[in-house]
């Protein structure tokens, strides 16, 4: 029998689990779990320069690894600060565990020197939490935090951990537990096979179907059951930002993405279409736009583990309750051997999506011609060439995101790693230090804006401590560029507080940390600035991209309006 | 409409504030809210009354269903069931007013619990139309302090809501 503390449990437990990182920061309320940290050499924690982005690099590795993030933080404000990066991982169901450090337990509610509920604090952005009341639970408590973050609909779950419950005096018995077992939780395995073959019947009857695909078909490791359902069935493709990758965007049958910013003819498909199969998606606002004039012939299928997500927004005619791979790979076995009733209407619905495509294309925006300001677009099409396709984009949030995801061909799952449903500014960095870690022979880029980029660049010292050796291609607007066009488009240009001012020498404070900046602004010096950027797998390099500030993301979709109804450039309209 | 939603709740610190705060987030409304440990002391038994239209009801049993602690739930309205209510009410009691507060209280099979010179302490149990009802016939004499518990329920038959 093994006695530990409370604080050399975790750590014990960490390396049980089989957690490699852990991110975090110390402070008074997690100190005897830090010395147990130092103690041991198998868990490896990574100290960065805010928690905040311990929350985004923990989630950032979940996304790339689809296994839990682990967050360590202290007390108070330390947790307080993490609250971001909780968020912005529950509202994309990403997994994750959160250790907080709390004041013992006989000071509580006594507003004691860096208390603050955070239990309380969280809860609505949680997919759970516990607190700790005896030492001896830890095991206990930690296994059932790790399986609620990673099972079913994967989430954020915080653990509470006062002080006294880490006493390095106090030993209790630990023995890893292999299984936990919750009465009141049991995610479901497979969907109703009724339902299911319901669904195929309609499918195969179909005459302009579309799959709508989200972050649920990547998170629940369902793409390439995905990819052979719909290649099989021969059906157009379009996945939201969240489920980019899922299936192959270089592929024929591959419209994009869809919604706000989506391609056109994703939304034109949308609009038009007489049978959706979603998977793993959730009809949110970005994607449906006005729900009451939302694909008005269409019949929807709706494929999701968690049963609240559907008809929540949109009602579903086919709802089913299950996890995205089980559910395909039934719809798999009852589509072999049964060709589709009406192979002349799915061409005619090709002609007419292939002839959406030809509309636009060439249209979507216009190079810069020599001696102007490079455009966001053209940079982002020249940093997929340089790294073929391959790399591990994450992005901040505003138009360098959108260009990033509509200008970047991402043919595999998770290597698009965006805050979609949060939209959290300083996510792109610390992110893209969490996957790095982690993946260190795999490029990864942060696609930033100067705006998103001053939030979270503090961890440029974290970078320098671990020599994370990510790229950050910052797309220089000089302007919080998302605001900036909405200001354009609805407060007649009355640009209140999105220019930025006095911003740094990106060059010099890059260079102040003792890594390389290059600034571009012309073409000609772009392709070979990618270049150098990349050629050291193992060397942060910061691009400073001087982009023209007066590009808009387009298509935007009409407020109000129906999936077809977009702005597709300043002066055009469907 | 209105429902009437039981629910077996762990019996964990926080557990309660789960299912109040879910409410308040997703802008559900709450009319009436009760609960109790049941025999199973890991158990509380929780009620709560709420109005929606269908696709709001589908969503609270669904978001409820999902909360970690909620063990089990059941939407009472949707089959035969039993509703009742407890209120304790203090009602002025002066002259005239005595004896007529006493025959209000026996149509409604309620009960006088406490009295003094000026007041009657009243206890009366049913559904939530038949206080409302008891509370409008002694409008005019005077209520001075109402107590409800908020509704409880349990179906009529052999279902049983347990583990
Ligand atoms: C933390 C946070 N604060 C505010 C916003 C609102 N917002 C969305 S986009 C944007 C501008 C972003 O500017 P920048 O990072 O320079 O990107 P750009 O749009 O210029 O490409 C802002 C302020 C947000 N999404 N997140
Ligand atoms: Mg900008």
């Amino acid at each position: 029998m093994e006695l530990l503390s409370g604080a050399d449990m975790i750590a014990r437990f960490l390396k049980d689990e089989g957690v490699e990182y852990i991110y975090g920061y110390p402070g008074g309320a997690a100190l005897h779990i830090y010395d147990a940290l130092f103690r041991q050499d198998s868990v490896k924690h990574i100290l960065v320069r805010h928690e905040q982005a311990a929350t985004h690099a923990a989630d950032g590795y979940a996304r790339a690894s689809g296994k839990p993030g682990v967050v360590l933080v202290t007390s108070g404000p330390g947790a307080t600060n993490a609250v971001t990066g909780i968020a912005t991982a529950y509202m994309d169901s990403i997994p994750m565990v959160v250790l907080c450090g709390q004041v013992a337990s006989h000071l509580i509610g006594e507003d004691a020197f860096q208390e603050t509920d955070i239990v309380g604090v969280t809860r609505p952005i949680v997919k759970h939490s516990f607190s700790i009341r005896h030492p001896s639970e830890i095991p206990e408590v930690l296994k059932k935090a790790f399986y609620l973050a990673s099972t079913g609909r994967p989430g954020p779950v915080v653990v509470d951990i006062p002080k006294d419950m880490t006493a390095p005096t106090e030993r209790y018995e630990y023995i890893y537990p292999k299984k936990v077992k919750l009465r009141s939780y049991n995610p479901v395995t497979r969907g109703h096979t009724g339902q299911i073959k319901k669904a195929v019947e309609l499918m195969l009857k179909a005459k302009r179907p579309v799959f709508y695909t989200g972050g649920g078909v990547v998170t629940g490791k369902a793409s390439e059951g995905l990819t052979d359902l719909v290649k099989r069935l021969g059906f157009p493709i379009t996945t939201t930002l969240m489920g980019i990758g899922a299936y192959p965007q270089s592929d024929r049958q591959s419209l994009g993405w869809l919604g706000m910013h989506g391609s056109y003819e994703s939304n034109m498909a949308m609009h038009h279409a007489d049978l959706i199969i979603a998977i793993g998606a959730r009809f949110d606002d970005r994607v449906t736009n006005n729900t009451s004039k939302f694909c008005p012939t269409a019949k929807i299928i709706h494929v999701d583990v968690d049963p609240s997500s559907i008809s929540k927004t949109v009602r579903a005619d086919v709802p089913i309750v299950g996890p995205a791979d089980s559910v395909i790979s039934e719809m798999i076995s009852l589509v072999q051997g049964h060709p589709i009733a009406h192979p002349e209407a799915l061409a005619e619905w090709w002609e007419k999506i292939d002839g959406w495509r030809a509309d636009r294309h060439g249209k979507l925006y216009e190079p810069s011609k020599q001696g102007e300001m490079l455009k966001s677009q053209e940079v982002v099409e020249a940093l997929c060439r340089v790294t073929r396709g391959e790399a591990y984009v994450t992005t901040d949030v505003g138009q360098h995101q959108m260009f990033a995801a509509q200008y970047y061909k991402f043919d595999k799952p998770n290597r698009l790693i965006t805050s979609g449903g949060l939209g959290t500014m300083g996510f792109g960095f610390p992110a893209a230090m969490g996957i790095k870690q982690n993946f260190p022979d795999d490029d990864v880029v942060c696609v930033t804006g100067e705006g998103s980029f001053q939030m979270m660049m503090q961890e440029l010292s974290t970078c320098k401590q671990y020599g994370v050796g990510v790229k950050i291609l910052n797309l220089n607007n000089a302007s919080l560029g998302m605001v900036r066009q909405w200001q354009d488009l609805n407060y007649k240009s009355r640009h209140a507080h999105s220019y930025m001012e006095s911003l740094p020498d990106f060059h010099m404070l890059i260079e102040a940390y003792g890594f390389t900046a290059i600034t571009v602004t012309t073409q000609d010096e772009l392709e070979p600035a990618l270049e150098r950027a990349f050629a050291d797998k193992h060397e942060l390099v910061f691009l400073d991209v001087k982009v023209d500030p007066f590009e808009h993301v387009y298509p935007m979709q009409v407020p109000l309006g129906s999936m077809r109804d977009m702005l597709l450039s300043k002066t055009e309209r469907t | 409409m209105r429902h009437i939603i039981s629910i077996l709740l762990e019996n964990e610190p926080g557990a309660l504030s789960r299912v109040v705060g879910l409410f308040s987030q997703r802008n559900f409304n709450i009319e009436t809210l009760n609960v109790a440990p049941t025999e199973d002391p890991s158990l509380s038994r929780l009620t709560v009354t709420t109005v929606g239209d269908d696709r709001v009801i589908e969503q609270i049993t669904k978001h409820l269903n999902k909360l970690i602690d909620v063990v089990k739930l059941v939407d009472l309205t949707e089959g035969n069931h039993i509703e009742r209510e407890l209120m304790l009410v203090k009602v002025k009691a002066l002259g005239a007013a005595r004896d007529e507060v006493k025959r209000t209280v026996d149509i409604f099979r309620a009960q006088i619990v406490d009295v003094t010179p000026s007041l009657y302490t009243v206890q009366i149990t049913g559904d939530a139309a038949k206080l409302d009802a008891f509370l409008q016939a002694m409008a005019p004499v005077g209520i001075l302090e109402v107590a409800r518990t908020g509704v409880s329920g349990i179906a009529r038959g052999d279902k049983v809501l347990s583990l």
